[in-house]
């Protein structure tokens, strides 16, 4: 088995996959002869063509809106944008169309493509190279989000979203490219979208988190364990389907729950599993549902000193976990 | 199209009579000081850029976004504006630009530090994201040809307001495919606004060649689109892009409507700090293409035409060394951004509902 980095497992499998399938095509912004801004796609182009692996125009409306057109004839696109803080010019195509494909036409056209890109801060990248987006996709029906934290995950769920019937959103951290490793086997696994992780087993207190959060969430947990707080971590993997029942069994059992996201906290993704634990296990709960969540203020500011103060990190989890254990 | 109406002769050839050539300039308008400002501006920009890379790769500021080889373009171009009262809505290349519209080295590096008193953002924005609204540049924003429309819509408000301003943006070949160009084109047509909108076409958008981006050789060829002219000039040919600049900008005022200006430049460095350009340019390519730099095309001209003796060069070299080196000095020195003042500004006034949430946000600070 292969330890392998996060943008490994995405550069692997996706020229697994398109050895697999050949109406699976790769395009984007610079996705060719560089190999993508980050080099997810570094030698596809060299392997496949520049037919099947396309380096775009900087439009990205005309790479999901072609993207969806290349799916109902036939191909399989997995259309890259550069950047999730550019994603908004394809927002029109990705919310009115691709969403809604499936149902205006009462299933007699499915969108299997998957659009990938990277997320979130952490990176000096600020306002604009630094967005969490997936509260404005998970609000809309008929696109899945997928958000991986490992490089085992990344790979899973990649293969699963790009056989998936219906458009799939996979948000990367780009902060975990290059930064996480982990055993990935050469098997052809999946992992299932729709499906929560446990990551660590606890009693206590429930932290749900997803992404990079995912790593600072166990981190935080790994710590107050030697206060002797008892935490389980769930790592949600898949945001849109939700795994409902990972997530509502562990509160049954610890009583308390804290959600932890980078985006900004007001209508955040965090919210969505607030409600759903509040209305769900009420009986359950000995603590308000609680959320440690990124500021409110409108993107990732550049300087270091800014970017630190927006950024959820392991002591501000900590801390949220500490004060609702004594709640 | 309207490709050659303004080009006043191959003035950027090296070894062309000075003497004609200085009489093309003057008859462009372009006075001995002119000149001589244009060269400055041009030699600023490029020793202010210079100096972003040698405190990235030193580790001082995190990032650069270049304008070298775009310098010949956007002095010309500008200097066909009031500085003050025209508008220019730059991008992350425009250091030139932002220069010859009032911004200061000072400015400039407070920016490349994320300084509190950055005049751009406060430290907020990555560096060369220009801006200074008092001078009438707006704020550069990282999602590319964002300001087009937005520049057409100052445009619009100076026509309804009869200010006599004049806007002028630009962006690179790549981000002139954006909707929102198209959008903006025909809005500025239908309507004769005060606008010029300006391509930098350099070849590549990050790594897609221009044959990747675009089908045609010229994005001025879709200026006919919109029936507006679309010229094109060369960024070694100084003069030349002022005075198609000068011609558009008198259009703009006389509300005759919008022009769109294609220059034809070079990108010198890598896409940013971030980028590497071997993996996709040829060593070759990138050394022919320093061959095309504006500096010494135009540095050369001057020479021939008597514009710029050895001694007023060698006085102008060090007065920009000198302000790069306070600036320098003085951004280093300023202060960061305090964390007080991390949240203020999302709106005009404070909103009880906006404040962090009573049960507390993990900082320990609740
Ligand atoms: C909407 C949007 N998509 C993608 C990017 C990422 N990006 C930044 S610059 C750039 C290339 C721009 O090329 P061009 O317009 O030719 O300008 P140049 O950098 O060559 O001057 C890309 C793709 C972005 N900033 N905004
Ligand atoms: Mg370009």
């Amino acid at each position: 088995m292969a330890v392998r980095t996060f943008i490994e497992a995405i550069r692997t499998t996706l020229a697994q996959e398109m050895r697999r399938d050949p109406s699976i095509i790769v395009l984007g912004e610079d996705v060719g002869l560089k190999g993508g801004v980050f080099l997810a796609t570094d030698g596809l182009q060299a392997e496949f063509g520049e037919a099947r692996v396309i380096d775009t125009p900087l439009t990205e409306s005309m790479i999901v809106g072609v993207s969806i057109g290349a799916a109902i004839n036939g191909l399989r696109p997995v259309a890259e944008i550069q950047f999730a803080d550019f994603i908004f010019p394809a927002f029109n195509q990705i919310q009115s169309q691709a969403a809604r494909m499936r149902y205006r036409t009462n299933n007699a056209v499915g969108l299997p493509m998957v659009i990938r890109t990277p997320y979130g801060g952490g990176v000096h990248g600020a306002l604009y190279h630094s967005q969490s987006v997936e509260a404005f996709f998970t609000h809309i029906p008929g696109i899945k989000v997928v958000v991986p934290s490992t490089p085992l995950d990344a790979r899973g769920l990649l293969r699963s979203a790009i056989r998936d019937p219906d458009p799939v959103l996979f948000l990367e951290h780009k902060k975990l490219y290059r930064s996480v490793r982990g055993e990935v086997p050469d098997t052809d696994y999946v992992t299932p979208l729709g499906s929560a992780a446990i990551t660590r087993a606890g009693t206590q207190v429930t932290v749900i988190a997803y992404g990079l959060m995912a790593h600072h969430a166990l981190e935080a947990a790994a710590r107050v364990a030697e206060e002797g707080i008892s935490v389980e971590v769930i790592d949600l993997r898949t945001l849109r389907p939700l795994d409902t029942e990972t997530v509502l069994n562990s509160v049954r059992k610890t009583g308390k729950c804290l959600i932890a996201y980078e985006d900004n906290r007001f209508g955040g993704y965090g919210a969505e599993i607030a409600a759903l634990v509040a209305e769900e296990v009420f009986d359950y709960l000995d603590a308000p549902v609680t959320r440690i969540a990124g500021p409110d203020v409108p993107g990732v500011p550049y300087s270091h000193v800014l970017e630190d103060w927006f950024m959820v990190n392991p002591d501000k989890i900590a801390a949220g976990i500490r004060k609702l254990a004594a709640y | 199209m309207d490709v050659s109406a303004n080009q006043p002769g191959d003035l950027a050839a090296p070894g062309e009579p000075g003497a004609r050539w200085l009489g093309v300039a003057a008859s462009a308008g372009l006075t001995r000081d002119d000149l001589l400002g244009l060269y400055r501006v041009m030699a600023l920009g490029r020793a202010l850029d210079e100096r972003m890379w040698i405190l990235n790769r030193s580790g001082r500021v995190a990032f650069v976004i270049s304008g070298q080889g775009h310098e010949g373009a956007q002095a010309g171009i500008t200097w066909a504006l009031r500085p003050g009262e025209d508008w220019l809505a730059p991008y992350y290349r425009s250091i030139t630009a932002v220069l010859r519209m009032g911004l200061t080295p000072r400015e400039i590096l407070l920016g490349s530090y994320a300084r509190a008193d950055d005049p751009s953002s406060g430290g907020r924005q990555m560096p060369n994201h220009y801006g200074h609204i008092g001078r009438k540049i707006l704020s550069v924003s990282s999602p590319v040809a964002s300001q087009v429309l937005h520049a057409v819509g100052i445009a619009l408000a100076a026509k309804l307001r009869g200010t006599g301003e004049v806007v002028v943006t630009s962006t690179g070949e790549g981000s002139s495919n954006q909707g929102d160009v198209h959008e903006a084109l025909n809005f500025a047509a239908i309507h004769r606004l005060p606008f010029v909108y300006v391509v930098e076409n350099n070849g590549y958008a990050i790594s897609v060649p221009s044959a990747r981006e675009l089908p045609v050789d010229d994005v001025a060829a879709r200026a006919a689109a919109f029936g507006i002219p679309g010229v094109i000039v060369r960024g070694t040919d100084v003069v030349g892009c002022y005075v198609a600049a000068r011609e558009a900008v008198r259009r703009a005022r006389a509300g005759e409507g919008p022009t769109l200006i294609e220059a034809k430049v070079e990108r010198l460095t890598a896409h940013s700090s971030d980028d590497q350009q071997t993996r996709y340019r040829s060593e070759e390519e990138i050394a022919a293409h320093r061959a095309l730099d504006p500096l010494p095309a135009f540095r050369g001209q001057l020479r021939a035409a008597g514009v710029l003796t050895a001694e007023a060069e060698a006085a102008m070299a060090a007065e920009i060394g000198e302000a790069v080196e306070d600036a320098t000095r003085f951004a280093e020195a300023a202060a960061d951004p305090t964390l007080e003042s991390a949240s203020s500004w999302v709106f005009a006034e404070d909103w009880p509902g906006e404040r962090p949430p009573a049960w507390g946000d993990g900082t320990g600070r609740d």
